[in-house]
């Protein structure tokens, strides 16, 4: 489903982010990222939905290689990635469900199947009660959740997400660990980049750990 | 093509909230653009009155046949029946030498000089009204009775009606000029606009992206946005142009009457209201386009 071949990304200015970094991802599988800080795990993520490009080598996502991809592409490829982002970037003047309906807007979904989905994606994060409230009215762990909503709402193959447990307390984050187990065990390739491997060890999955932008174990 | 539809109506409607959002910014960007375009919007009003008032006017232009001096009472005849008969005259009179010379001599200081002269100076006359109106048509009558027998001299008195021709050319490239110059204004000020509003919505613009969002997508609602605010401003125009038509129907009409012309303001004609809301909307659009080219591409 992913495949990084030989990929290699610097920055510019000579950083060196990722070098010779080869592995591959199944459909259907979990992947823990894990790392020290500035291992590169954020561009290694960056690059599967070509938010970054490699500098070197290709990413092969479903069969494309997203490295080469044109420009008008990339819409329809991130259309088929759920993304939840360190700094979650939720929209502050739109509702929790306005927010979750966004997605489906871009995708061109008709307004009536998109109320429902909007409302199943908040349901299974737990926040169908909140879809009047505005983001800042929601706990760090609510808006979180939230970002998840946002990110499954297009029912993606493929689900992405950076450090989705920092900032909160153990509770909270072991339930947000639960919930990507969830989306994995319906089918969801998901890809977590984090510093609480502990939280996702009893999920039995597979971890990549990256060291100065490369595979080391 | 539903997909597509549901964009459209999922974009107008943002348009529509972002406008709603701030009312008064909104009010005064529709102000300023509606004051803008007033100025040429109320030329054309004034230009469009006065065009037709002066076609009232020139519809009755005259044609004066003067004959020759010799010109017997067989000629005169002969030249009447053929200005009678013509397909372009409405009316014809005869103004015969005898009564030309008879009303000289009543007027006040050219009767004694008129006394003096050893015979009778005027030649026998027609007034010809015609049905044509344009200064061409009006031309080639001329030309024509100039070459009947016995003819000496053709009066057409068309030039007024020409000056009044050139004048209302030049008012006209005047309202085009002014149009053209403040629809450049309109353009910028959307362009302006259109700025400020990509960079408020910079973090939606940025999620929408990462969420796969297309290029038409996240500029859809700006160009319904500059479109609509055009649209406003094309409003507020022309709502300026009806109050000051209503204001000076009554002064106008009263003035006319004083000339002694029936004549009451029009309210713009509806092509040209037409024309009003359509380039309102499209210079919105234009000045959009521009913005968004400029601020949104990499």
């Amino acid at each position: 489903m992913i495949r990084f071949e030989q990929v290699g990304k610097r920055y510019p200015g000579g950083i060196a982010a990722l070098a010779e970094l080869t592995f591959a991802v199944e459909s259907g599988e979990m992947i823990v990222l894990s790392g020290h800080s500035g291992a590169g795990k954020t561009t290694l993520l960056k690059l599967i939905p070509a938010i970054e490009r490699p500098t070197q080598g290709s990413v092969i996502v479903n069969g494309q290689n997203v490295a080469a991809l044109k420009r008008a592409a990339v819409p329809f490829l991130r259309r088929n990635i759920g993304m939840v982002f360190q700094d979650q970037k939720l929209l502050h003047d739109r509702s929790v469900f306005e927010n979750v309906m966004l997605p489906l807007a871009i995708a061109g979904v008709a307004t009536r199947d998109a109320g429902r989905r909007v409302r199943a994606a908040l349901d299974k994060v737990g926040l169908l009660e909140r879809e009047k409230a505005m983001p800042v009215a929601l706990s760090g762990g609510e808006q979180q959740r939230l970002a998840i909503a946002r990110a499954v709402v297009a029912r993606p193959s493929i689900l992405i997400a950076d450090e989705p447990t920092a900032h909160l307390d153990d509770d909270t984050a072991r339930d947000i660990a639960a919930m990507f187990r969830a989306f994995n065990q319906v089918g969801v390739t998901v890809l977590v980049a984090t510093h609480h491997e502990s939280l996702f060890a009893p999920y039995m999955t597979r971890r990549i750990t990256l060291a100065h932008g490369k595979v080391v174990a | 093509m539903k997909g597509w539809l549901l964009h459209h109506r999922q974009a107008g409607a943002q348009a529509l909230r972002r406008l709603a959002s701030t009312p008064l910014n909104t009010l005064l960007g529709a102000l300023v653009l509606g004051i803008a375009l007033a100025l040429p919007a109320g030329g054309e009003m004034l230009l469009a009155n006065f065009q037709r008032l002066a076609q009232r006017v020139a519809a009755t232009p005259q044609i004066s046949v003067f004959m020759a001096l010799d010109a017997g009472r067989k000629e005169v005849a002969e030249v009447e029946s053929r200005l009678r008969k013509h397909a372009q005259t409405r009316e014809v009179r005869l103004v015969p030498r005898d009564e030309t010379l008879k009303r000289l001599k009543e007027s006040e200081g050219l009767g004694e000089v008129i006394e003096s002269l050893p015979r009778n100076p005027f030649p026998d006359a027609f007034v010809v009204v015609p049905r044509a109106e344009t200064p061409e048509l009006l031309e080639a009558m001329r030309a024509e009775f100039a070459k009947y027998p016995k003819v000496e001299h053709v009066q057409l008195d068309s030039a007024w009606v020409k000056k009044l021709d050139a004048l209302l050319r030049l008012a006209r490239l005047i309202v085009t000029l002014l149009a053209t110059v403040l629809g450049v204004a309109l353009v910028a000020i959307t362009f302006n606009t259109i700025r400020l509003q990509i960079l408020t919505q910079r973090d939606e613009i940025e999620v929408s992206r990462l969420l796969g969002a297309t290029d038409a997508f996240i500029r859809r609602p700006f160009f319904y946005f500059g479109a609509l605010q055009g649209l406003a401003g094309g409003l507020v125009a022309w709502l300026a142009v009806l109050g000051a038509t209503l204001l000076l129907r009554g002064p106008v009409g009263e003035l006319a009457g004083l000339y002694g012309i029936d004549f009451s303001l029009h309210i713009l004609p509806l092509a040209d209201s037409a024309l009003l809301f359509g380039l309102a909307a499209l210079l919105g659009l234009a000045g959009a386009w521009l913005s968004l080219y400029r601020h949104l591409s990499h």
